[in-house]
């Protein structure tokens, strides 16, 4: 079983989901967040020797579609969800750094 | 240039190049560069709840096409979600291939004859367009943003290379070739001023002899091949500096400033991105079998070494020092070359087709690709038989690229209408012989008088008259 998550890795986590929790909240948070991996970690346990890895639950390959364009949607119908627009664009906040 | 004297520098290139597909990589949207913002948009590509992603056969095919031309092995592969959080992907993660790429492990050769090794070259989407508003317009100091998601979702290979790269000239050569090869697949149109090839180099350096490699920093924002290897040989020059001033090279993510000249800090490796990739849930593996990759490779035509060795082999047993590096390059890079090939077939000067291809043809390139090959050889018979002057026959090869037809029609409609070779020597000989006493002195050596002969000729036949045939005419009448 690996090792239990830590309240920095916890931290950590919720730093990279833009989640600003409070000291209290990572003293709840980290514990909760331990047990639910402890309990996945179960399926460590299981002997896979025979077992050949997989990437999807479905014994699916190649899910391919014709390269043929169908209608996007209309934009004033996208545009009209986004809370700010401008100049047929989403508007957004201030972007703080460049793009990864 | 290469690095300072007792130094090496280490670098590899990721490029990453938009597939030339009807549609994005995992919806219908139209893959189209330059429509109104956000008109190429979906629920599958705005990532709104509940839909569902497919793969486009087209993209699979080209990325493939890459793959077997640099040599690489078509694998079975998965596709994994890569987290981030910033506005370019309405989804906050972006669909790429991880550890389990559709090409591994190939190389490219490039014409100074080094071998540079492919690592992988994977597919993913590409994000949206932002557009930083207010006050400086700079990032750091931008108001806000906007942002258009016709780009986001359409497919991108990238093309990782070995760090094997040793110059910032070696790293425009693989990038110039690399393009060659991504537009004669036809998996790219290589345009990086629009954005579909995209350039982002690491390098390191470190003393000659030494065994490990130094930190490396990325350099991003290269645009052209100039900006490539302007920034390349900067960034080794920079982290040379940093070492022999006793530093240490800080690994860092730089942006290339081509109006300054210089690569500048973007961010630090604690600011370093976590994607927290794992398989994408909506899609299965992709494992093209062995039939499709074989069909896939019998498909691809001769790569660019190939074509301009071709080309080099139209000037025979000295091809290789008659024919001009820098035009054979050209016409191949540009997919021209089988003009210069059908012409010299049909017995045009080699030389001759080249120029014209690399210099005239070139300066509309995607229009002279669609030029009929029996057309252009019958404009260079005109002007390699002195029907048309050169500067007549580009002006009729300019025409011939952007509206087409035939040449003979298009120099009449210019007015330079040829004179038969007949005729014109009938014309000659009246001229002469109404002017008995000019045509003596001509014939006592008053050279200049052949321009009031040929100013006759002119008139008589509207100015259709090719300067060099009259000469000619009077000179076979001189005896
Ligand atoms: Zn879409």
């Amino acid at each position: 079983m690996p090792a239990r998550i830590t309240r920095e890795e916890t931290a950590h986590v919720a730093r990279l989901a833009r989640l600003d929790l409070t000291d209290d909240e990572l003293d709840r948070y980290a514990p909760q967040l331990a047990g639910v991996l402890d309990h996945a970690a179960q399926v460590a346990a299981v002997d896979t020797a025979a077992t050949p890895p997989t990437a999807h639950p479905f014994p699916l390959r190649n899910v391919l579609r014709a390269d043929v364009p169908v209608p996007s949607l209309d934009r004033q119908v996208v545009l009209a969800e986004a809370p700010a627009v401008e100049d047929g664009r989403f508007r957004v906040p201030r972007i703080i750094g460049e793009a990864p | 240039m290469s690095a300072p004297a007792g130094w090496e520098a280490v670098i590899g290139l990721e490029v990453h190049c938009e597939l030339r597909t009807a549609t994005k990589l995992f919806c219908g949207c139209r893959n189209e560069f330059g429509a109104e913002p956000n008109t190429h948009v979906c629920p599958v590509c705005l990532g709104l709840p509940g839909s569902l992603p497919v793969l486009s056969t087209a993209a699979v095919e080209l990325a493939m096409r890459i793959g077997l031309a640099l040599h690489c092995e078509v694998r079975p592969s998965v596709f994994h979600r890569k987290n981030y959080f910033y506005p370019d992907m309405p989804k906050d993660y972006q669909v790429s291939q991880y550890d389990e790429p559709i090409n591994v492990a190939g190389y490219l050769d490039l014409p100074d004859g080094s071998r540079v090794g492919v690592e992988r070259a994977h597919i993913e989407e590409d994000t949206g367009k932002t557009s930083h508003v207010g006050d400086t317009g700079r990032i750091h100091g931008a108001g806000y943003a906007l942002v258009d998601y016709n780009r986001a979702g359409v497919p991108l290979v990238e093309i990782v290379s070995e760090p094997g790269i040793t110059s910032a000239t070696q790293a425009r050569l693989y990038a110039s070739e690399l393009r060659a090869i991504l537009v004669a697949s036809g998996a790219s149109d290589g345009r990086m001023e629009e954005g579909s090839m995209r350039v982002d180099a690491n390098v390191s350096v470190r003393r000659v002899g030494d065994l490990e490699l130094g930190t490396r920093c990325e350099v991003k924002n290269l645009n052209s091949l100039r900006s490539l290897s302007r920034a390349v040989d900067h960034e080794i020059g920079r982290q040379v500096a940093i070492v022999e001033g006793g530093g240490r090279v800080e690994q860092q993510t730089r942006h290339w400033d081509e109006d300054r000249g210089c690569t500048v800090t973007l961010r630090s490796k604690e600011e370093a991105y976590d994607y927290r990739y794992f398989p994408e849930p909506d899609l299965v593996p992709l494992a093209p079998d062995a039939a499709w990759v074989e069909d896939v490779r019998s498909s691809l035509g001769p790569m660019p070494a190939d074509r301009r060795r071709a080309v080099v082999a139209l000037f025979g047993a000295g091809g290789a020092s008659d024919a001009r590096a820098d035009q054979v390059a050209t016409v191949v890079e540009l997919g021209l070359d089988h003009l210069v090939v059908a012409a010299a077939g049909a017995g045009i000067e080699p030389a001759l087709a080249l120029a014209r291809t690399a210099n005239e043809a070139a300066a509309d390139a995607a229009a002279a690709r669609e030029v009929d090959p029996a057309a252009y050889t019958a404009l260079l018979q005109m002007e390699q038989r002195q029907e048309l002057s050169a500067t007549q026959a580009k002006a009729v090869l300019a025409e011939l690229v952007t509206g087409g037809g035939a040449p003979v029609e298009i120099a009449r409609r210019m007015g330079f209408e040829a004179l038969a070779a007949g005729s014109l020597a009938e014309v000659v000989a009246a001229v002469v012989a109404e002017h008995p006493g000019e045509w003596e002195r001509f014939c006592g050596g008053e050279a200049k008088l052949a321009g009031f002969f040929t100013g006759h000729v002119m008139r008589r036949t509207e100015g259709k008259a090719n300067g060099k045939a009259v000469a000619a005419e009077l000179a076979k009448l001189q005896g």
